[in-house]
């Protein structure tokens, strides 16, 4: 099974246990986000919506290519991918 | 230290040279003089009437632009080490009465013989900005197009501070600050523009006092106001780059749609905690802010910096990044981050950078998106609403 490293953003970090970076196993982006979400139960509301899509506000990347022009969850993950998870921020002050 | 086996001891040896003074004299009476400095330096000052070549090309175009070999040419540069080469070259390749000028341009204007300076720079300006207008990418030509910018800061706080004490110092002709605070202690720790005798003062003008000090040439236009849907095409519509600091989800969507609509660059950062992120948009050429964020996180995954915190070095890392690229759109030069989202941690020191794709569906700058009729263009959606957020927050907490 490959093991792709999810980078967490600062939001998520209290779900992670201030974890930046989890190793998740899966052979695509959905089964890396399933395995960051067994793993981290209180990632579940913030990543999915209640119909196990991906919620709107959420942005996945796989290495530097946003998931929605790949196949979105169901693209294929290789061993040691880099799954970015980003919120949108709005600090500037 | 110089030797008689100076290479350019040896050359200035077997050339015949003269003062600027006869130079001068000279010139008054119609001999030629060929300028050999490089295209930046020409465009800075030159002799009147001097023919510019530069020294890479001269061996190459000196035929066609003196076919008489016996012709008196005199050569110059900034003092006289490539006129002197130039001149053996010349002598090389059959010219009998070619000279240098000693100590070239510098004497001559140390002589106070007259110059033609560049367009558009004072000397004042010339020395002021000669960093800039050392780099040939910058030239006179970019320092000039910076003159005549007009910027516009949205939030003179933790990303505004830095990018107007640079832009500033840049020499941006006009930078407009749109703020409608006033500078707090707990602001110093990272609004390097501002400072303690200035807390309670509004931040556009601590803004202005700061920038004024540092560069005249500068013009400061306050906007001590808070932006929104009713002010914004106003507000945006005179500026060539929007630079956005923004410190809540309805006033980037706001702008965003505004600048999609007058096809206004906007130069857009965030910070939070230790983690920052930028990206540049240029409306129809790359993707816009909502290709990028179709749809704003819920209020509570959206804490403000001052909820959360956030390092101050890494806000001026963040707003530098802006007033970088700033001044490439301005100049023309290099390549934005349109199309590309760069991600900062300062904890680890790392930069990630994601490709952000145009989205033909985007409501916004979509391919189908109709265009917006010119009488509705100042009517936009409710984006407190469209954000979830409260009506306003009392008072940034910044």
């Amino acid at each position: 099974m490959p093991s792709a490293n999810v980078k967490i953003p600062p939001v998520l970090r209290s779900q992670t246990g201030g974890e930046a970076q989890v190793p998740a196993e899966g052979s695509t982006v959905g089964d890396v986000l399933s395995s960051l979400v067994d793993a981290h139960p209180d990632t579940r509301e913030q990543l999915f919506s209640e119909d196990g899509q991906l919620n709107r506000y959420v942005n996945v990347y796989l290495n530097d290519e946003d998931v929605r022009v790949l196949d979105g969850l169901e693209t294929a993950v290789d061993d040691g991918d880099t799954v970015v998870i980003l919120p949108a921020m709005a600090g500037g002050r | 230290m110089a030797s008689a086996a100076d290479p350019m001891d040896e050359v200035k040896a077997r050339i015949e040279m003269i003062p600027v003074t006869e130079a001068q004299r000279e010139i008054a009476q119609g001999t030629r003089v060929i300028d050999v400095r490089e295209q930046n330096e020409w465009d800075e000052s030159h002799l009147e009437g001097a023919i510019h070549i530069p020294q890479g090309e001269v061996a190459e175009r000196i035929d066609e632009l003196a076919p008489d070999t016996s012709e008196r040419l005199l050569v110059h540069c900034r003092t006289d080490n490539r006129s002197a080469r130039i001149v053996d070259l010349l002598s090389e390749l059959g010219y009998e009465d070619a000279v240098a000028v000693e100590g070239g341009i510098v004497a001559w204007e140390r002589e106070g013989y007259p110059l033609v300076y560049a367009k558009g720079l004072t000397p004042e300006q010339r020395d002021r900005y000669s960093r800039h207008t050392l780099l040939p990418e910058v030239g006179v030509e970019g320092q000039v197009a910076m003159l005549n910018a007009k910027v516009l800061l949205l939030g003179a706080g933790g990303l505004g501070s830095p990018t107007a004490l640079y832009l500033a110092a840049a020499g941006i002709g006009t930078i407009g600050l749109v703020d409608d605070d006033v500078v707090d202690a707990s602001n110093l720790q990272r609004q390097v523009i501002h400072t303690t005798d200035r807390v309670g003062v509004a931040k556009t003008a601590s803004a202005k006092a700061a920038i004024e000090a540092l560069n005249p040439d500068v013009t400061v236009v306050e906007h001590n106001t808070r932006l929104d849907a009713s002010n914004i095409l106003e507000l945006i519509e005179d500026y060539d780059v929007i630079v956005d600091g923004a410190d809540n989800f309805p006033t980037r969507y706001l702008l965003n749609d505004a600048t999609v609509r007058l096809r206004k660059p906007v130069v857009s950062a965030s910070i939070l905690g230790f983690e920052g992120q930028i990206s540049t948009f240029i409306p129809y050429e790359g993707p816009c802010y909502r290709c990028l964020y179709p749809t704003p996180p819920p209020p509570e995954l959206a804490p403000s910096c001052g909820a959360n915190g956030v390092l101050g070095v890494m806000a001026g890392l963040m707003g530098l990044l802006q007033a970088n690229e700033v001044v490439k759109l301005v100049v023309g030069i290099g390549d934005t981050l349109s199309g590309r989202l760069l991600l900062y941690d300062s904890l680890g020191t790392t930069f990630t950078e994601l490709k952000v794709r145009r989205d033909p569906d985007c409501p916004i700058c979509g391919d189908h998106t109709p265009e917006i009729p010119v009488e509705e263009m100042g009517q936009f959606p409710d984006y407190e609403l469209f954000c979830g957020a409260p009506a306003r927050e009392p008072s940034p907490v910044a």
